[in-house]
């Protein structure tokens, strides 16, 4: 019996993973297609990835054009651009406009932006995690900007008798020089509308020192609305005669309801109905609960308090956390069961190395804790439903709903909202289908919302795990063989959990002559999921850390044993845009290096630590100024970075997504676990899941970016994974204290 | 009765134990104090009450009778022109998922009004009720240095 989310994950994942890089992509096998909109509507321009399907093909010939295209331009000038994909904090929302608005020389302040419908005949996929939204977009979308331009500017030398040769654009107009003549793009709008539209193989794009707007600063296109606080999310959906719903599910995972009070609950003021759920007992889906429906939110959570069920746990989990850390402690210096990747003779490398080091690394479970806990407003219309919901994979939760109601996915209408943090979180839309079966309940709109407590112990959590390291090195301190027991979980005996897996390409793993990676599985229960920078998260600190440990026990200072272990500038195989490259990596290591002043002199009980590492097709270092006092109270005066992910789109957003993967990452290996027990999670609140804080948060986050021409790649995951090891080396650098389990504070550090 | 942003409301027929959180939200249709932690713990919820800061979520209705309430839909002045903290927050592209942002705002606005220069103690000790799970302290931080430089009435 399994509850885990892990085949789910790993199509989701696998998704994201076999997602080409843009670099990958072949003009040829786009098209971009004109729509026919009603007269008046100027040019609009809908594009697709591959072949136009059937389906395509009829959304876009319907007479009710809007919103089924990327980008319209109005006759009043305006021009709106539909954002595609979700946004969960990591602005895309912004980033996916400013692409489109390069290419067609748009002026930004005429851009209008708004959130596209789920449709993927006409967007492609249009989920977001594994921080691919950018690159798996990049061609599509300066395509249809270009191609945009290229319609606007034929129609204006048309109109003016000239070559297009003749004329260029900028700020949302054509010019031509020469008879200083100029036409706004609006009034060019329904000139263009009657052109063809060009075969992409014509479409020139802009190269980067051409950009006027991409690599500049841009504040977030529903900035104005966050801080005047108007509806934008998912919770903030209300409509009249909207109920309010709330869904108990056993504190452990695969229990199933016997009996509730429910007659007690219907009593309670407000309650409209409560009943039980049986589910199909999918985690990801909808699991066994009790289901209550209020007239107001604290109606319902009021009633949920009172709410006393009897659960059959006799199938559910039993997990104990304590049980699995000793377990693992115990077969850790044996070797794993399974062989993940070996190069060379490891044990002879090691026998033969003039000094062997090893070290035991684990790491706790954690959940994602979205500020915004999951909810989502359904309304079940009889032979159809529409859905209001922050999940990152929309057209995911459109097929499960079709599916649990026995509706055909074109009778299921899913509104993506804004949603208040994602983290991986809302990959999986249970909360979704349990609105939408406890809507197709209630004949009114109805919205669920869980509680904090809900949202903390229904998760699909980041798995702990644990790394026995054994390594050498030879009598000049060079790393001569690397040896990794891994253990992490498995919900059926076969695979690692989701968010579990270690690659046999893991750092540093293809860089040595003799490497070994083996793993063993314990049996496990507990849904697990991606987490913000799935494995690298986890992985990158105990990596990143016994490096340092090794480079100390060499004698040797970090930043030149790292680069010696990277050595000449290579892609490792296979050679894709999206795999390491180790150019890239010692380019970002000496700058976040030199930047952070390597080797200066520091005040009195300062260290300076440093790790670097690849994920997302991100190459990432940092370098982290702590302090420790006589308490083992941790300051960190500084962290600085350096990210090589191409060309950035948008310098503020960039930013901010590394400062704060930064704080993030710091955040979660100062404090942040979860406990399991008998199957239950036990912290349920921010009492005892205490988030990092504004009085704690370093006062200096250094962001520099190597820009090239690579192909942009994604920025909402990779900063965070190097500033766990960067901050515990950098403590190991000011107070001799070796940190090698998270949190810190059960080690009795505290920030 | 009590007043949100200067218009009168009727408590009649509100359980009195009800958190003021839900009346803004369910009852009045004012989204912008939000709901995070339902403890008093993450801010998320925070509004002022006759212009100190409090936890929307864990205040009783009956507190308030007789009381003005501003929420961050009351923030900017009745014309419509923003506080100078919501430019700053715009200016400085402070939101990422922006979920807490709302709270933080009108922490950071009772500072202000309070202490109009305000040191980086001042900061922490009046903002560290939030939790922004983004992690953009950074630039909250910077926002509000902005918005004290521009001077706040």
């Amino acid at each position: 019996m399994t509850f885990s989310a892990d085949a789910y994950f790993a199509e989701v994942m696998g998704e994201f993973e076999a997602s080409p890089r843009a670099s990958a992509i072949h003009f040829s096998r786009r098209s971009i297609l004109k729509l026919s909109g009603a007269a008046g509507a100027g040019l609009i321009l809908a594009f697709t990835l591959g072949p136009v399907t059937e389906a395509a093909a009829a959304a876009m010939s319907a007479k009710d054009f809007a919103p089924n295209a990327f980008l319209r331009v109005s006759p009043d000038g305006s021009i709106l651009i539909y954002a595609h994909r979700p946004e969960i904090g990591q602005g895309i929302k912004t980033a996916v406009p400013l692409i489109v608005a390069e290419e067609m020389d748009a002026a930004w302040a005429d851009v209008k932006v708004e959130q596209a419908p789920i449709n993927t005949a006409l967007y492609g996929r249009q989920s977001a995690g594994g921080s691919t939204s950018i690159p798996t977009s990049w061609d599509q979308l300066r395509q249809a900007g270009a191609a945009a331009r290229s319609m606007l500017i034929t129609a204006a030398a048309k109109k003016w008798g000239v070559p297009v040769s003749e004329c260029t654009t900028a700020d949302s107009a054509v010019a031509h020089a020469a008879s200083k003549r100029q036409l706004r793009y609006g009034e060019l709008a329904l000139a263009a509308a009657a052109l063809p539209v060009p075969d992409v193989k014509t479409l020139t794009l802009k190269t980067r020192a051409q950009y006027r707007l991409l690599g500049n600063r841009f504040t977030g296109v529903d900035n104005l609305k966050v801080v005047t606080g108007q509806p934008l999310f998912g919770i903030d959906q209300a409509m009249p005669g909207m109920l309010y719903a709330v869904y108990e599910k056993c504190p452990a995972v695969g229990g199933k309801v016997i009996s509730a009070n429910l007659d007690h609950i219907k009593t309670l003021p407000g309650v409209k109905d409560a009943f039980i759920l049986e589910g199909n007992g999918v985690t990801s889906d909808v699991m066994p609960g009790v289901a209550i429906v209020a007239d107001s939110t604290w109606n319902a959570f009021k009633a949920k308090a009172a709410l006393q069920v009897n659960w059959d746990e006799s199938k559910a989990s039993k997990d104990s956390w304590t049980k699995l850390q000793a377990e693992a402690k115990k077969i850790a210096k044996q070797a794993g069961a399974e062989n993940i990747t070996k190069s060379g003779d490891v044990d002879a490398a090691l026998k033969g190395a003039a000094k062997t080091l090893e070290a035991f690394y684990s790491y706790p479970f954690v959940p994602h804790a979205t500020l915004e806990p999951q909810n989502t407003t359904a309304w079940f219309k009889g032979d159809s439903i529409e859905l209001w919901a922050p999940t990152q994979t929309p057209e995911r939760a459109i097929t499960q709903v079709a599916k649990l109601l026995n509706l055909p996915e074109n009778r299921v209408t899913l509104n993506q909202t804004r949603a208040g943090g994602g983290f991986g979180r809302r990959l999986v839309n249970d909360p979704c289908c349990e609105a939408a079966v406890i809507a197709q309940r209630v004949n009114a709109p109805v919205k669920l919302t869980w509680t904090r407590e809900d949202d903390m112990r229904h998760d699909f959590y980041r798995p702990g795990g644990f790394h026995q390291f054994t390594a050498g090195l030879d009598a000049a301190g060079k790393l001569v063989g690397w040896k990794v027991h891994f253990i992490t979980f498995s919900s059926d005996g076969k695979t690692p959990v989701a968010g579990g897996n270690i690659p046999a390409a893991e750092f540093p793993l293809p860089l040595v002559a003799h490497g070994e990676l083996t793993q063993s599985m314990l049996p496990l229960m507990t849904p697990c999921g991606a987490w913000r920078a799935p494995r690298s998260n986890a992985i990158a600190f105990a990596t990143q850390s016994f490096i340092h440990e090794l480079a100390v026990a060499a004698g040797r200072d970090h930043l030149e044993f790292l680069l010696e272990i990277l050595g000449e500038p290579r892609h490792i195989p296979p050679a894709t845009s999206a795999a390491l490259n180790t150019g890239r990596a010692a380019a970002v290591i000496k700058l976040a290096a030199e930047k952070a002043g390597w080797g200066k002199p520091l005040p009195q009980g300062h260290g300076l630590g440093l790790a670097f590492y690849f994920s997302h097709a991100g190459h990432f270092a940092e370098v982290a100024e702590v302090s420790v006092d006589a308490q083992k109270r941790v300051t960190i005066h500084n962290v600085v970075m350096a990210g090589d992910i191409g060309p950035i789109i948008n310098m503020s957003g960039a930013e901010n997504q590394c400062q704060g993967g930064i704080i993030d990452g710091l955040s979660t290996m100062m404090n942040l676990q979860v406990g399991i027990e008998n199957g239950r999670v036990i912290e349920g609140n921010f009492t005892e899941y205490p988030i990092l804080r504004i009085n704690k948060a370093p006062p200096k986050i250094e962001v520099h970016f190597i820009q090239s021409d690579n192909t942009p790649t994604g920025v909402g995951e990779p900063a965070l994974p190097p500033v766990a090891p960067a901050i515990a080396n950098a403590i190991f650098a000011a107070s001799g204290i070796r940190v090698r389990s998270l949190p810190l504070r059960n080690e009795g550090l505290t920030v | 009765m009590f007043k949100v942003n200067g218009t009168e409301h009727s408590l009649d027929g509100i359980d009195p134990a009800t958190p003021l959180l839900w009346v803004l939200r369910d009852t009045l249709g004012l989204v912008g104090a939000k709901y995070g932690c339902g403890i008093a713990q993450c801010g998320a919820c925070t509004v002022q009450l006759n212009g100190v800061p409090i936890r929307a979520c864990s205040t009783p209705i009956s507190a308030i009778d007789g009381q003005s309430i501003t929420t961050i839909e009351g923030l900017a002045a009745p014309d419509g022109k923003l506080h100078a903290l919501q430019q700053a927050w715009i200016d400085y592209d402070v939101a990422q998922c922006g979920y807490c942002q709302a709270g933080q705002l009108m922490s950071a606005a009772a500072l202000l009004k309070d202490k109009p220069a305000p040191t980086d103690a001042d900061i922490d000790q009046a903002m560290a009720g939030h939790i922004c799970r983004c992690g953009t302290y950074t630039r909250i931080r910077q926002a509000i240095y902005a918005a004290a430089k521009g001077g706040v009435a």
